[in-house]
Order: C-alpha cells, then sequence, then structure tokens
C-alpha cells in the first residue's frame, strides 16, 4: 500500500481525468440501466410499442422475443416444456451474455443494481460496519436451492420472491406490495451485509456468471506495471477478489480478469488515476509485464527486508 | 473456488462445518420458499385465469409471468397480480365484475403467450372453459322475483346454449311464471359477461372456477338412456324379477308364511 491509499476513494482520478473521465463508465452504466427499463416503460407510458412485456419475457417490435432464461430453466424443471418463442427468445438471451460476460446483466441492465449501489453508497457515508459475509459460494447454493424447490413445487418458484422482476414488473405493470422486498433488499445491504445481495447471496447473478464464464468480453489490467497501490480499484469493485489474480500477477501470468464473478462494470477503470484496466477481449495477447518483485513487495516485507 | 486452489492444507472440520452451515441455511429458506408457493396455488375464487389456461397446477409451472397476454388484451381485462393481491404473483387473471372478457374470436392473448401456459391449442374461444356461471342467488334474481329482467341472458354470447331461460310456476303469485335463468355448464365459457351485467348491487349470477361450481358424476356411473342409444335397444334383455319385500308378520319372509303372498306374479319371469 501507499500513501495515496488513504485519499479518498477515486480524488486522484478526478485530479487526473476529470470528473466525467472518473465516471464515464459510471455514467454510461446509469445510461443503460435507465435504457432498459425505459424502453419497456415508454410503451404503457406513451402507448410507444417498441417492447411488450418485462424482464422474464418480451417481444420487441412484434417480431424479436426474449425470455429470462432462469425462469424458463424453472418452468423446464417444474415439469412444463415450453413453446419454441419461449426457447428460441431464452437461447438469444444466453448467446448474448455468453459473449458479453453473464454478470453484465447484473451491472447494465439489473433494475435491482441501482438500489444495491445505492445502499452501498450510504452504507459508507454512514461508516456502518460490514456485517455479516456470507461466503461467496452461497450464492450457488441458492442457485440449487430455487431449481430443487422449483422442481418439488411445480411452480417457477423464484419468481414468487425475485426482487429484479419485482421490482421491473412492478415499475411496468403495476407494484402492489413488491416495493417491501426492494427496501428488504435495500436495508439489508445497508445494514445488515455490506455489498450482500448482489455480490453473496442474488440466485440470478450465479446463473448469469456460470452463463459467462467464457465470455469473450473482460476488462484487463495490461498496464498493471503502472499501479501505485492506491487501492480505490479494490475499494470501488464489487467483487473485488477478482481483481487480485491479473493486477497483481506476474508477467506470465494472465492481465485478464477471468473470474466469472467480474460484472463488466468499469468502475475499476474509471477510478484508476494510471489506466491500469481497459476492456478488452479474452483472447487480448497484448503484453502486460507486471511489476518487478521489489514493487510487488508488500510494505512490512519491504521493511523485513530492510 | 481460488481459495481451494492455494497450497493450504483443506482443514476437512471447517469445510464440512461451513458447507452444512449454508446448506442448512439454503434448506431453512427452501422450506419457506416451498411453504409459500405453495400457498400461492390456491387461487381466489372471483379471479379467473385467461382463455386456455393449462389447470392451476400446469399454469403455475408454465408462467413466466411476462404479461404479454395482458399487454395483447383490447379490452384490458387480464392484468398480472401484484404481490399480495391473491393470485400468485405476476400472473394473469381477470375479475368477471370489473372487467369480463370479451371473448375474442382471434383470441389475442393466447397468441401472446410465449410458453403454452395459455394452451395454443385453443383455435375457438366456445371451448374457453375460464369458469362457470352458476346462479348462486335464487332468491334475490330478479326473475326469481317474478320480475322479466334477463339481462344476464341477453347479454351471454352463447345465448340460448349457455344460459336458457326456464319457466317455472310462480308459487307465491299462484298464476304467473318465472323465467329461471339456467346454465348449461357444456356451453358456458366462463367469460363472465353475465356477472358483470347483472343488476343487483351484488351480483346474483357468478363465475366460478370449475372446481366449485360442479360436481362430478363417478367414472363407473352409466347414464341407461345413452348406454341405449349407443347400443340401440334395452342395455338388459328380458324383465329381471327382483325378490319382494313384503310387509307381514316375518321381517325376513319373502313370499313366505305368514306374510303376504306378492298380488301379481310377473308372467315369463324366473325367481
Amino acid at each position: 500500500m501507499s500513501e495515496k491509499t488513504k485519499l479518498p476513494i477515486g480524488a486522484e482520478a478526478v485530479a487526473t481525468k476529470g470528473w466525467i473521465g472518473a465516471h464515464k463508465w459510471l455514467l454510461l452504466r446509469r445510461l443503460s440501466q435507465a435504457f432498459f427499463l425505459g424502453l419497456f416503460l415508454i410503451g404503457p407510458w406513451f402507448g410507444l410499442w417498441i417492447v411488450k412485456g418485462n424482464l422474464a419475457g418480451s417481444l420487441t417490435l412484434e417480431t424479436l422475443p426474449l425470455t429470462d432464461p432462469l425462469v424458463l430453466l424453472q418452468s423446464i424443471v417444474a415439469r412444463h416444456w415450453p413453446e419454441m418463442t419461449a426457447i428460441l427468445g431464452a437461447l438469444i438471451v444466453l448467446a448474448v451474455y455468453a459473449l458479453i460476460g453473464g454478470r453484465v446483466y447484473c451491472s447494465w441492465v439489473c433494475p435491482i443494481n441501482p438500489v444495491t449501489d445505492g445502499a452501498y453508497w450510504l452504507h459508507n457515508k454512514l461508516g456502518v460496519p460490514k456485517g455479516w459475509q456470507p461466503k461467496k459460494s452461497t450464492r450457488y447454493w441458492l442457485l440449487a436451492m430455487l431449481l430443487i424447490v422449483s422442481a418439488a413445487t411445480g411452480t417457477v418458484a423464484w419468481e414468487f420472491v425475485n426482487p429484479i422482476t419485482m421490482l421491473q414488473r412492478g415499475l411496468v405493470f403495476g407494484m402492489g406490495f413488491g416495493w417491501t422486498l426492494v427496501l428488504g433488499i435495500f436495508l439489508f445491504d445497508l445494514f445488515v451485509s455490506r455489498r450482500g445481495w448482489c455480490s453473496h447471496l442474488c440466485p440470478v447473478g450465479a446463473f448469469y456468471g456460470l452463463v459467462g464464464n467464457k465470455a469473450l468480453l473482460r476488462v484487463s489490467a495490461t498496464n498493471r506495471a503502472a499501479c501505485d497501490d492506491c487501492m480505490d480499484c479494490f475499494a470501488v469493485c464489487p467483487e473485488m477478489h477478482v481483481i487480485t489474480p491479473a493486477l497483481r500477477g506476474k508477467t506470465e501470468d494472465t492481465p485478464l480478469i477471468l473470474s466469472p464473478d467480474c460484472t463488466n462494470c468499469g468502475r475499476c477503470i474509471d477510478v484508476c488515476s494510471v489506466d491500469v484496466f481497459r476492456f478488452t477481449n479474452r483472447f487480448d495477447k497484448a503484453p502486460a509485464p507486471g511489476r518487478d518483485e521489489a514493487a510487488r513487495k508488500s510494505p512490512a516485507q519491504q521493511t523485513r527486508a530492510a | 473456488m481460488p481459495a481451494a486452489a492455494k497450497a493450504k492444507p483443506i482443514d476437512r472440520r471447517r469445510f464440512l462445518l461451513d458447507a452444512a452451515r449454508v446448506a442448512a441455511g439454503c434448506a431453512v429458506a427452501g422450506t419457506l420458499l416451498g411453504a409459500y408457493a405453495g400457498q400461492a396455488r390456491a387461487l381466489p375464487a372471483e379471479a379467473l385465469r385467461p382463455p386456455g389456461a393449462l389447470p392451476e397446477g400446469d399454469f403455475l409451472a408454465a408462467c413466466i409471468r411476462c404479461g404479454l397476454c395482458v399487454r395483447d388484451c383490447p379490452y384490458d381485462t387480464l392484468t398480472l397480480a401484484e404481490l399480495g393481491e391473491g393470485p400468485a404473483t405476476g400472473t394473469p387473471f381477470f375479475t368477471a365484475r370489473d372487467i369480463p372478457c370479451e371473448m375474442c374470436e382471434d383470441i389475442p392473448c393466447v397468441k401472446a403467450c410465449p410458453t403454452g401456459a395459455l394452451d395454443p391449442a385453443l383455435d375457438d374461444i366456445g371451448d374457453a372453459n375460464m369458469g362457470i356461471a352458476v346462479l348462486v342467488d335464487r332468491e334475490n334474481c330478479l326473475n326469481a322475483l317474478g320480475l322479466r329482467c334477463d339481462v344476464c341472458y341477453r347479454v351471454c354470447p352463447v345465448i340460448d346454449e349457455a344460459i336458457t331461460l326456464e319457466l317455472t310456476h310462480n308459487e307465491r303469485s299462484g298464476h304467473h311464471a318465472m323465467f329461471m335463468p339456467t346454465v348449461h355448464a357444456e356451453y358456458c365459457t366462463g367469460c363472465g359477461k353475465c356477472e358483470k351485467s347483472c343488476v343487483l348491487p351484488e351480483a346474483a349470477i357468478k363465475v366460478l372456477p370449475e372446481r366449485l361450481a360442479r360436481g362430478k358424476l363417478g367414472e363407473h356411473y352409466r347414464l341407461g338412456w345413452e348406454e341405449m342409444q349407443e347400443k340401440g335397444g334395452p342395455v338388459v334383455e328380458g324383465i329381471i324379477d327382483l325378490p319382494d319385500r313384503l310387509p307381514g308378520p316375518g321381517t325376513d319372509n319373502l313370499a313366505a308364511p305368514g306374510g303376504f303372498e306378492p298380488a301379481f306374479k310377473i308372467p315369463g319371469a324366473s325367481e
């Protein structure tokens, strides 16, 4: 770690790149989230039916069917074989996310993301302790659980409580008491568990992570030699364990962030004042020398060496 | 997991404990979710599913709650259930008394369904089975009071088949007729137009789900008149003369000592 670790998160990036430059991907992401929600809303609000339906299933321009593959998978394990339209819609969605990274859904589309990001922001403002941190693998267990419950009850079980579709369907079709679940997630992330929902529990995120396991679009720490240990990328990353192998890797290690947990949100790119990270593809072989051994040693090791 | 890949020796006790902990947590969450899903299967009687909807159990496995049927309903009949509203959250339904089904001939809601939760095999809206109208209040129905309201009969899209007016004697006045609206389940689609237009503050005729509206004949029942028609003659050849139970001193005496002799013996019948 360096002296810069103690600066406010992102301060340096703002100083070097300007506020817009240091929030480029964040702004794009918010725009994207608003865009995907707006697509569904301009129908009911203004009678402009570009997209009908919701995130579980939709029809774009009366031709393109899209289906949430996880919802459809539950339907199948509940022993209903869907019509071709739904299957085709799910395959298209699977193909897209398999290509661009499954968890792109989490950070660029999912309407719960702004909610939990808001909770995280307030969590930090209030200085709340990080609280309960369930293992990252918990979400895979929950994913297995909801498939088992779907099979056992013969229903699309997760959709009874899924806060994602609950919020989006609520905004597009009418909310009822659906807002209580969303508020629940917000309060959970704020007081009970830092980044608890999206980074530890959400089975939808787990599913999309698996979908994008071999995705083409990846973030790479290509310029890792320039890293000055300010730790800002770790501070903003919702899945910070994904950074270490790429950023701290030796020259022979890949600088690509290959973990399926990475949501391709691009905040690490924003917040880095020396532009270590960039978006690229998983076959990018651009040379990315690691930092030399001396710089790699932690301050404690250096002290010990001296 | 990357942690497991490290050279650290695996602490078996800790691993088992962690696994047990997360498995127990998921089991609890799963049980709660399962119980909730089970409860949500009880569809309120006044909530009707769109035309062609699979039986409720299958429907909850098939419907992905996308709302495309709602969007393509030209009369805004269908809505998606909101949390806490009754039917399973996000599933489509309608309430006949609010907006009934207009029975579109091209059935756009079924066409819109991407999963087949609304059965695409339904190509004639007349075959729809959303529920069955029942004249639930045969006392307050205006026709039962001797008036000629007839509104339910008039609005029925399947008039004279699904609802007929059956004449009965008006016992109260002694010299009038009552024209009782009578539903014939075979033709009723459950569209709910009758319930919607019943002039009473609380409808006397209501569309109920089939399980509430109808009884069911045992599988082994045979209707003599239908069997006869099928066979083209009497089902049983000849006449069977069953033993007569006749009054008399002894209870078991069948045409026996001390009792009465049968007054009439069927000629040619065997005992």
